[in-house]
């Protein structure tokens, strides 16, 4: 589960972690007053330097326009129009783009170097692994690739939890000075605690910053500007708290009517829709689409044990999706009664109709079953087509569409 | 011989007496595996199926000895995916060396305690959600197959072992390299989270060793870096036996990423093509189609 970066900071914030003062806004009204009231509580100013950013879970906001520096009221409220009013086109959104309902106003810093810490799981050690870099802010990935030995990795062990001499030599090793060195300690503790009490499965500080030498502070304030946090879906249910942060206008609507059944589905670009059991399978099926010419509209697994309204239900998804042109059902019934399958073809027939040709393989348990419901059914079902194999059912449904 | 389970080994189930356990202690009782006792905290003392519970593990333990002439090998765990962490610990710390995880939607967390505990004890487990491990016309541990009479039907013994990060596709696939005359030394499906106690190169290594199986044949997925640790251990010599492999999510599409720290930490692992260059390099037979498993795989062991 993705949370937004108002509430991430907010999370950093409650576990020690400084964050330069910020309010969220879910009006263009409110720009002025929070903006004056941010850069006030941060003794900027009248006239301090803050940034606007739109609170969506989709990356590529500076390039689209929806992360705007400001030095007025005036021109917060402007940036707060333009990100209120407009839908954010990037490209991760798809060229639809999606509606801001949330902005966030944060207190600009002066920025002296930028870092990059981060805590994440490693499959392979079986462990989670904090990571860092002297060189943070844009294009980490690219230094990662290039430059190796510029990311810095440390692995947490799951019993004892980060200690501090591997934060301090993860401190040392970034270059930290001074009291700066303290203040990134207790930084990656605090955050490396959080990330164990709350399930998380991603921390990300992008950047981690130093401001310039004040002299209140002699060696700079060590500052989180960015939050990026993901949850452990398996482990939510510990946490209220992370719970009620779940935003589902973030979801994909289609996505969040089918976890209500009980099916994994994910939307895809193409026109050949998919109903498989097991997710194995279904990337299976796709693949073979693929491989005879198609294009898979979507991935779709009703699971082992589906109902009947279930697999229905699963048919009205499917063909809510205005790409479809075919439909390909490919059910290997281990756990999965064919007999299930074949009702819910039915009673979607009958509910919504398949104008689109249909090419239905089964094989399992009570596999019999399953193909004297179709007969019977046969009159409803006119596009229906029998496939032997998975190769077969590949075949028939890439020629119909 | 076969790997990790056969009608020798003394197992356990932890949480015997729930729906699940009941259910997946009578396709193992069915098909030939050796339980000697069952777990469920405050039920001690009860039966099912003709199966002693008991409290505790340790007592599980005891009993195995007493009674069935060594100590349990197998744990396979049926209790409520946030009850796992407990009972594998218990487990783990009752001095049984291999644990099947069988629950889906085990906190991540929890996996990596397991993890890290099972490393301190020497012990190891597969999983979590994790259908089990089958060495056919011997033993089941898990739920592969279903019902016993289903497992029997579908699934032939021979020289050919299975690893699969599917489930459902474990079966698929043993059941199709048996239509097609090819039997099947021990199927095991590692599981579908993404931290797991035995990998693929740990079953690899233990079908490397084992004298009954002759080829390796591998249903793998994009993501992670399980493929490509396999590969290495070819490249190194370790794995000699001819592997025969399908990576499932050619067409799926690319994830779009919402951090880096997942690119950072695989460092350009994980992709189907990354995944298939790694094995043919290394010498595996890598087919487009997970139809042409079976033909591929004659091949390879040379009767065509």
């Amino acid at each position: 589960m993705k949370i937004h970066e108002f509430q991430g900071r907010q999370i950093l914030a409650d576990a020690g972690v400084p964050v330069p003062a910020a309010a969220v806004i879910e009006s263009i009204e409110d720009a002025a007053t929070t903006y004056k009231q941010v850069v006030n509580e941060a003794g900027l100013g009248d006239q301090g330097l803050a940034v606007v950013k739109a609170q969506v879970h989709a990356g590529g906001r500076g390039k689209a326009g929806f992360v705007k520096l400001v030095r007025s009221p005036a021109e917060a409220e402007d940036a707060a129009r333009f990100m209120l009013s407009n839908k954010m086109v990037s490209v991760q959104t798809g060229p639809d783009g999606l509606d801001v309902n949330k902005l966030l106003i944060a207190a600009g810093v002066e920025i002296a170097h930028e870092y990059y810490l981060a805590i994440t799981t490693d499959r392979k050690s079986r462990r989670n692994v904090l990571i860092a870099s002297a060189e943070g802010g844009v294009e980490i990935e690219k230094v990662a690739a290039e430059k190796p030995d510029a990311i810095i990795t440390e692995p947490i062990d799951p019993l004892m939890g980060l200690q501090g001499h591997q934060a301090r030599r993860v401190a040392f090793a970034l270059g930290f000075k001074g009291k700066q060195v303290s203040q990134a300690v207790r930084i990656m503790l605090n955050l490396s605690r959080v990330f164990a009490s709350k399930d998380c499965t991603l921390a990300e500080i992008n950047p981690l910053i130093v401001t310039p030498a004040t002299t209140d502070h002699p060696d700079g304030q060590v500052l989180a500007i960015d939050a990026k946090f993901s949850f452990d879906d398996n482990g939510t249910f510990r946490h209220k708290d992370i719970q009620s942060l779940f935003d589902p206008t973030e979801e994909n609507a289609a996505e969040i009517r089918a976890k209500k059944f009980g099916l994994s589905y994910i939307a895809l670009d193409g026109n050949i829709g998919c109903l498989v059991n097991g997710a194995g399978l279904a990337m299976a099926t796709m693949d073979i689409i693929k491989l005879h010419g198609g294009e898979p509209a979507n991935f779709l697994d009703v699971g082992g044990s589906a109902t009947e309204e279930a697999v229905t239900e699963a048919f009205g998804i499917i063909l809510s999706d205005p790409q479809v042109k075919g439909i390909m059902v490919n059910i290997f019934g281990g756990i999965m009664d064919c007999a299930v399958i074949a009702r819910g073809i039915v009673n979607a027939a009958k509910l919504l109709g398949f104008s689109v040709p249909l090419v239905v393989r089964l094989e399992g348990t009570n596999v019999q079953a399953g193909r004297a419901i179709l007969k019977e059914g046969a009159m409803d079902l006119p596009t229906l087509q029998a496939a032997d194999d998975l190769a077969d059912a590949a075949e028939k449904i890439c020629q119909a569409v | 011989m076969a790997i990790i389970i056969d009608e020798n080994k003394r197992v356990i189930i932890q949480g015997i007496t729930g729906r699940e356990g009941q259910a997946r202690c009578r396709l193992m009782l069915g098909y030939g595996t050796n339980v000697v006792a069952g777990c469920t905290p405050g039920k001690g003392g009860q039966e099912v199926q003709g199966v002693p519970v008991f409290d505790k593990v340790a007592e599980a333990m005891e009993h195995a000895q007493i009674n069935h002439a060594g100590p349990v090998d197998i744990s396979v765990v049926l209790v409520p995916a946030k009850f796992v962490k407990g009972a594998a610990i218990e487990a783990i710390k009752a001095g049984v060396k291999l644990l099947v995880i069988v629950p889906d939607r085990v906190p991540l967390w929890d996996a990596m305690e397991i993890a890290a505990c099972a490393d301190k004890h020497g012990a190891q487990f597969v999983g979590p959600n994790t259908l089990g491990v089958i060495s056919p016309g011997k033993a089941v541990v898990g739920m592969i197959g279903g019902r016993a009479e289903s497992a029997k039907q579908w699934f032939k013994p021979g020289s050919v072992g299975v690893i699969s990060r599917s489930g459902g596709m474990s079966s698929s696939t043993a059941y199709y390299l048996g239509q097609a005359g090819i039997g099947t030394s021990t199927i095991c499906h590692v599981g579908g989270d993404s931290v797991l106690g035995l990998r693929f190169p740990d079953v690899a290594l233990m079908f490397q060793n084992d004298p009954q199986t002759q080829a390796i044949v591998i249903f793998g997925e994009i993501g992670g870096s399980m493929e490509e640790d396999l590969a290495d251990l070819m490249q190194q010599g370790k794995v000699t036996k001819p592997v025969i492999a399908y990576i499932g999510g050619k067409a799926a599409k690319e994830g779009t990423r919402f951090s880096h720290a997942g690119a950072i930490i695989e460092g350009g692992k994980g992709t189907h093509a990354g995944k298939v260059k790694a094995l043919t390099e290394a010498g595996a037979t890598v087919v487009d189609s997970f139809g042409d498993l079976p033909a591929a795989t004659k091949r390879a062991i040379g009767h065509f």
